[in-house]
């Protein structure tokens, strides 16, 4: 009964199937637009498990995956599938991925690439100046407080911003980016990364500490891996000092959150904005109660532009696939 | 000089406050229960008024002051000071330019930001504990949008300056085309809005510019238009701004100033699609120390015969 199906839903569209796996946020909008090209195989409509899901549709003949961020593709998911040849997903972030077994198993990957980068610089940004001249927390006092009439003078001042040394921790895509938009504020930019960078002109330090030490902002744009996980440890938050301010818009790994949470109860640090936590969705109860973070639901690439270019970045992605013609957005594997 | 006496007229930081009280023999407004008619001892001291944003010398406090030789105002604007009055009476007007430029340009950014990305907005959905039931919506992106400036000054062209960071193409309407300028130049306010995405206000409050923003210039910008008004809340026909935004006529407001402060339009409080500042262009440390030291440092000019710092009268 099970090879009926096979057979009857696979030879009557004769499309390549794809195992959609999460689904990722953007299916809604990706299917209608490429279910005339891909036969998508959606085990999250069903009840059964992924393996059960799969003896339904005959392994072998599945050659390319669609991903969401928070699907863990790991080795185990990956032996399911003896044909897999392609794994897209829609994430810039590939830590979600056992990429040393694609490398392995000579599994392509592909990202979103640089789709997102001007929306998730912007959202460094915004955090940025939000958490320094107290944006958010002023909205919500005018909204609640003043309508009690406290006079506005009452308002605590803000920080500057012009002429605040900068430190990027991760110099690539985003982290150009957002660099590219502190320069007219005046910020001094300075960064860390796995490299040295020999095209760019910015002050390279060879430890976050030192970066920090040197910086009164901090912005993560780096991946997060074995290398960068917690590469915010306590350390750097004291070397950051009293008046600092950390941006996460990487990963919530890339921060131990603990620590960070207690050196803003301490007064350790001066504030933060966060995109991204390490158990999302749960956030520390201690950070609602602060005027001086800014939080923000992992939106940073989620914006209506964003969206559309992901449906066409991943469908793009796995057309090139199909057609045997290069990726848009390929991913390189570690060793 | 502390027998010279200084009305202080609109709230300002402590550093300010005390600086003026240790140097001089200061008077606060407030203090008085009717301050039209203030006691005549104090009347015959006060040589100078310290003015805000928020406060400044009509013609009615200028006649009341005898004595009054020096206005000098802790704000760039002076749209609360007669100037024609004090240039009458030989009386000097100073204010705080150029040390607070960067600051209202950062906010400005900080606010469209806020506006688009919806960050206030994403900051209560998380501490409500909204995330847990699901992700918050699209938003609009900001990168690559088209700013109109309206007044390319100083801060105007600050603005501009960091739009462009962002790659957002900058056009601009001003009293007269600038000659030296790579932005495009609209001639006229309504135009400015039909041709651009967000709509900054950023030049000075004068009869002419008093509500520029109009309900004609509201429709032009549209449902996905956005006002960003870091200027004087009398830029905007409030009413009008309101009734555009509950209609979703205007796609979305960013207002550090308003027509009334401190008062803002209830209305205002239940939309997602405003950000509300308690005008804080200016409001670092830094730079209202900067502004205060402007103002101590004009003051002192002025009353040991040196030139002014920063007169505009």
């Amino acid at each position: 009964m099970a090879e009926e199906a096979y057979n009857s839903s696979s030879e009557m569209k004769g499309l390549p199937k794809v195992l959609v796996l999460g689904p990722p946020l953007s299916f809604s909008s990706l299917q209608p637009l490429y279910s005339h090209k891909f036969h998508f195989l959606k085990p999250h409509l069903s009840d059964l498990s992924l393996q059960h899901f799969l003896q339904i549709h005959h392994p072998p003949s599945i050659a390319a995956i669609l991903c969401s961020p928070n699907y863990s593709v790991t080795a185990e998911v990956l032996r399911l599938l003896p044909s897999l040849r392609l794994l897209v997903t829609t994430s810039i972030g590939t830590d979600h991925i056992d990429l040393r077994e694609c490398r392995r198993r000579g599994i392509q990957v592909t990202s979103a690439g640089a789709i997102f980068s001007e929306d998730v610089a912007d959202m460094a940004v915004a955090l940025l100046i939000d958490g320094m001249r107290k944006i958010s927390a002023a909205d919500r006092w005018l909204r609640t407080q003043n309508r009690h009439n406290t006079p506005w003078h009452l308002f605590p001042l803000g920080s500057k911003l012009s002429g605040k040394q900068v430190g990027i921790v991760g110099l690539g895509r985003i982290g150009m980016e957002v660099a590219k938009r502190l320069e007219p504020f005046g910020c001094i930019i300075s960064y860390n990364s796995k490299h040295k960078k020999t095209t760019v002109s910015y002050p390279f330090y060879p430890t976050v500490v030192e970066l920090a030490t040197n910086c009164g902002v901090l912005v993560l744009c780096c991946e997060l891996n074995e290398q960068t996980k917690h590469i915010i440890n306590r350390e750097v938050m004291l070397a950051l000092g009293k008046g600092g301010f950390i941006v996460n818009i990487g990963r919530g790994g890339l921060i131990d959150e603990k620590e960070l949470v207690k050196c803003l109860m301490e007064g350790e640090i001066g504030g933060a904005g966060l995109d991204v936590f390490e158990n999302e969705p749960r956030v520390p109860q201690e950070l609602f109660e602060m005027n001086n973070v800014v939080l923000s639901p992992h939106a940073a690439a989620i914006t209506e532009e964003s969206f559309m270019n992901m449906c066409e970045v991943a469908g793009g992605n796995l057309e090139a696939f199909f057609s045997n013609k290069p990726l848009i957005s390929p991913v390189t594997l570690p060793e | 000089m502390e027998s010279i006496g200084v009305l202080l007229v609109g709230r300002v930081m402590p550093y300010l406050e005390q600086e003026l009280d240790k140097r001089f023999k200061l008077f606060r407004v407030w203090d008085y229960p009717n301050p039209a008619q203030l006691p005549s001892q104090h009347v015959a001291a006060i040589r100078a008024v310290v003015g805000s944003s928020s406060a400044g010398a009509d013609a009615a406090l200028i006649e009341a002051l005898p004595k009054l030789e020096i206005v000098s105002s802790f704000s760039v604007g002076v749209d609360k000071i007669d100037q024609e009055k004090c240039r009458e009476k030989g009386i000097r007007v100073t204010n705080t330019p150029d040390v607070l430029t960067d600051e209202v340009a950062d906010l400005t950014i900080g606010l469209i930001l806020a506006l688009l990305r919806r960050i206030c907005e994403c900051d209560r959905y998380v501490r409500s504990g909204q995330w847990k039931h699901g992700n918050y919506k699209l938003t609009t992106k900001f990168s690559g949008k088209t700013v109109g400036i309206i007044g390319l000054g100083r801060i105007g062209q600050a603005i501009a300056k960091r739009a462009e960071g962002f790659q957002c193409p900058i056009s601009y309407y001003s009293r007269t085309e600038k000659q030296d300028s790579k932005y495009k130049y609209y001639p006229s306010v309504v135009e400015l809005a039909s041709n651009c995405d967000i709509l900054v206000v950023a030049c000075a409050l004068t009869e002419e510019t008093h509500h520029i923003i109009n309900r004609e210039v509201i429709n032009a910008l549209g449902p996905k238009g956005y006002l960003i008004n870091i200027g004087r809340g009398k830029h905007v026909d409030e009413p009008e701004l309101v009734s555009a935004l509950v209609e979703g006529r205007l796609g979305g407001a960013g207002l550090d100033v308003f027509e009334n402060e401190p008062a803002v339009p209830e209305e205002l409080f239940g939309l997602e699609n405003v950000v509300l500042l308690p005008h804080v262009g200016s409001a670092t440390v830094e730079t209202r120390t900067a502004m205060a030291d402007l103002v101590l440092g004009n003051l002192e000019a002025h009353f040991l015969g040196k030139p002014l710092l920063t007169p505009l009268v």
